[in-house]
């Protein structure tokens, strides 16, 4: 998906741009396991006040900058599909956007 | 004229970050669309440029203290759990909507929904604020790059509105209130 840049790169944007997807992806999925899984929604109380929420927010935060330092570190400095990486990066922030609505994460 | 201590923190997070960050992504969206499309290269100056990195990077801290706030400071009150046998539920936000069925849904949808959508927009604010910061007014040249932060701030701007509108509204149903009472003005009988 990437190769050197020959004009300016695209490759540290575009880490940037997918690390947000599925960062924002993976905290839409930790939501529905920590309200449907027990012993997972016992895990992610990180702060007791705040309960699962403050585990679901931080594992996702550090999912989203692990994932984003991982990117940043093989594309940067060269030009990648920009076009695909942002597909797949509207793909998932539009299905985090949908899977954190109630009505549709119940379903699972 | 006075407020609670927990109403404070309320309008705090709610207008001082939340209503701002709303404000400041409908700017965002004008300044990115109208200055840096593909063809309004030549009129983006140095002053402009500098402008927009350091009203997104404002935008971002605006984002994630609305947050942090609203998790760690506001959420704990709101999900206080009721002594069993308590009459009066005002204290406990979360249990006086779930006591009535026409109530309950501002919990099982409204803040259920809020508490998580919340965070995208800070999650796509501060990416967008990374590549700007990053790329500056060469972001014109980067077609793709330019579109992943003008819909991500669009994205943003939709995930701050669903959880700011869901805010107000359960808000009005169970206030958060309590703690100290602060005085601002004595009122004439």
């Amino acid at each position: 998906m990437s190769e050197p840049a020959s004009g300016p790169s695209n490759g540290s944007g575009s880490a940037a741009v997918l690390a947000a997807g599925i960062g924002a992806f993976f905290l839409a999925v930790l939501a529905i396991v920590a309200d449907k899984v027990v012993p997972i929604k016992r895990l992610m109380v990180f702060y007791k006040p705040t309960g699962p929420l403050s585990g679901v927010t931080t594992s996702a935060i550090f999912i989203w900058l692990v994932a984003w330092a991982i990117l940043d570190a093989r594309w940067r400095g060269r030009s990648v599909a920009a076009a695909r990486v942002n597909t797949a990066a509207f793909v998932l922030l539009g299905l985090s956007l949908l899977l954190t609505f109630p009505p549709l994460a119940d379903l699972f | 004229m006075e407020i609670s201590t927990r109403g404070l923190w309320t309008l705090i997070h709610g207008m001082g970050f939340g209503a701002l960050y709303l404000l400041a992504c409908s700017g965002a969206i004008v300044e990115l669309w109208r200055h840096y499309g593909p063809t309004e290269g030549a009129r983006v100056t140095t002053r402009n440029e500098t402008f927009l990195r350091v009203y997104l990077i404002a935008m971002t801290l605006l984002a994630w203290l609305a947050v942090f706030t609203g998790a760690y400071v506001i959420y704990p009150w709101y999900r206080a759990t009721a002594p069993p046998g308590t009459p009066h539920l005002a204290g406990y936000p979360q249990a006086l909507l779930q006591s009535s069925a026409s109530t309950s849904a501002w919990h099982s949808i409204g803040m259920e929904w809020k508490e998580h959508v919340a965070w995208l927009a800070p999650i796509s604010i501060t990416m967008a604020t990374a590549v700007f910061v990053r790329y500056g007014r060469s972001i014109q040249a980067q077609r793709e790059l330019r579109n992943a932060v003008l819909w991500f701030v669009v994205v943003s701007f939709l995930a701050a509105g669903i959880a700011g509108s869901l805010g107000a509204m359960i808000d009005k149903n169970a206030p958060v209130e309590g703690g100290a009472i602060i005085h601002f003005v004595q009122g004439g009988s």
